[in-house]
């Protein structure tokens, strides 16, 4: 717990979010509408015994009361998968449409690539990309499970992403949920902070500017960026940002959600990031009972 | 002719006319496997294309790439050819298996519960033998489940190992 001891200048209640970071999280599923709608999934859910709640700030995000989720009519069918609250929002933010070609740059294991695809009503082009092939191979059982059929799945470093195997040279918009520290997850897993060191937060921050870079310059004028972590590190956040604000033309863009968040920072040790930073939103464990999040908006300008 | 390159995705050939490399399967012989063995209408598929990729394993792809494309995976698995028998994919009979009429068998909880932890069973089935669909009624519906293979009164459970479960 330690090194959230930094961000105490940050968080209003900062003994309500020590405490929510102590408390381990319930388990939530996202609705995979390619299979079946949420009604039809809470009824099969209720059948095999497990409680149901549906987040009432999206009727596809649901508590479910069972220690495993995966023993359920409703998984093996694939309506539902299995993922943290908030990891169902970057993709909602995204809110492609039917028919659009869209990026997910770092893809595996699929929970938001899968999601993407039943947001385009599997009839478009969702690309999911990964560098790293062990988590590709589970990113392709789920996507088989969950029926996704609009899927490409590419193996690049994202950083340097190119479309020489793709039938088309711009994405309408793109996801970067960008492998970052992953703070956020502590309350799922415990240990998660004993590896943490400042060394590797400025280290997966550079790596983090590149993909959202590429990501950016990979998305056609007027598309939407979104940019996500599961970690409160600005450094991995609003730093990110304000880096590809500077070097990419892009602006960011408000995020219109039912659940409660604070602001993007816009200073931290004595660095400042571009005062529209204030419109990504930061969910901290003690505001909806939920992991910790990062989310920015970006439209891509011509 | 050419030769199968099995690393990389070629789009199916639209009739035999079409093919270049021997023994693919055509898209009109996959719409025909579908439609004549389970009743699935060809309509149903309309909006896809059909790969193969690795020897016989033919890919359903609802979106855009050119061909041939050496990526990771378009779309999932959906039929295996290149055999005598041909057999669809346990995904792809969940995905798609709503749409078939023919050689699907309804099971109750507990035929369903052991088919889905690929357990074979002994069952009376008066329809074909070969590749079925197995289905169960969930929350208002019929639902399938996978692929079995009916013979001599048994139904052999195909759901792949990493896909069993114990419900």
């Amino acid at each position: 717990m330690e090194p959230l001891e930094r961000y105490r200048p940050l968080i209003d209640d900062f003994g309500a979010f020590q405490a929510a970071c102590k408390r381990p999280l319930g388990i939530a599923a996202r609705v995979n509408t390619i299979k079946a709608d949420p009604d039809r999934t809470i009824e099969a859910l209720r059948a095999d015994g497990v409680g149901v709640e549906q987040a009432d700030w999206h009727p596809t995000v649901l508590r479910l009361e069972t220690d495993s989720p995966g023993s359920t009519w409703a998984s093996f069918h694939g309506f539902v998968h299995t993922q943290e609250e908030v990891s169902s929002l970057p993709a909602l933010v995204l809110d492609p449409s039917p028919g659009d070609r869209v990026f997910d740059a770092c893809a595996a294991p699929g929970g938001k690539a899968t999601q993407l695809a039943a947001l385009v009503g599997d009839r478009g082009t969702v690309v999911a990309n990964d560098n790293n092939l062990g988590r590709l191979s589970a990113l392709r059982f789920n996507a088989e499970r969950l029926g996704a059929t609009a899927l490409a799945v590419t193996h690049q470093d994202a950083r340097n992403f190119s479309f020489n195997d793709l039938a088309f040279d711009e994405f309408d918009h793109a996801l970067v949920d960008a492998p970052c520290s992953c703070e956020g997850t502590i309350r799922k897993n415990p240990t998660t902070l004993e590896e943490w060191t400042e060394d590797h937060v400025h280290s997966v921050a550079g790596i983090q500017k590149g993909i959202l870079r590429r990501a950016v310059q990979a998305t056609r004028p007027g598309g939407t960026v979104v940019y996500s972590t599961c970690t409160f590190a600005p450094e991995e956040n609003e730093g990110v940002v304000d880096h590809v604000l500077a070097a990419e033309s892009c602006e960011l863009q408000a995020i219109d959600v039912d659940l409660e968040s604070a602001p993007g920072v816009i200073e931290w040790q004595g660095t400042e990031y571009d005062p529209s930073l204030e419109q990504a939103i930061r969910l901290y464990p003690h505001h909806n009972d939920t992991g910790g999040f990062f989310v920015a908006k970006l439209e891509v300008r011509a | 002719m050419a030769d199968n390159v099995g690393q990389r995705f070629d789009r199916l050939p639209s009739t035999a006319d079409e093919r270049t490399v021997p023994g693919r399967a055509t898209r009109r012989a996959v719409l025909e496997y579908f439609a004549d063995r389970f009743g699935m209408p060809s309509e149903t598929f309309e909006s896809y294309t059909f790969w193969e990729k690795g020897a016989g394993k033919i890919w359903i792809y609802a979106g855009e790439s050119p061909s041939p494309a050496e990526l990771e995976a378009l779309g999932m698995t959906c039929l295996r050819t290149r055999q005598e028998h041909w057999k669809p994919t346990t995904d792809f009979a969940q995905r798609f298996g709503r749409a078939a009429d023919s050689c699907v068998i309804t099971l109750d909880a507990e035929q369903a519960t052991a088919f889905a932890a690929g357990e074979d069973q002994s069952l009376e089935w008066d329809g074909d033998w070969g590749y079925l669909i197995a289905a169960h009624d969930i929350a208002g519906g019929l639902e399938p489940i996978g692929v079995g293979l009916y013979l001599h009164g048994e139904l052999r459970s195909m759901v792949p190992k990493g896909r069993q479960r114990t419900i």
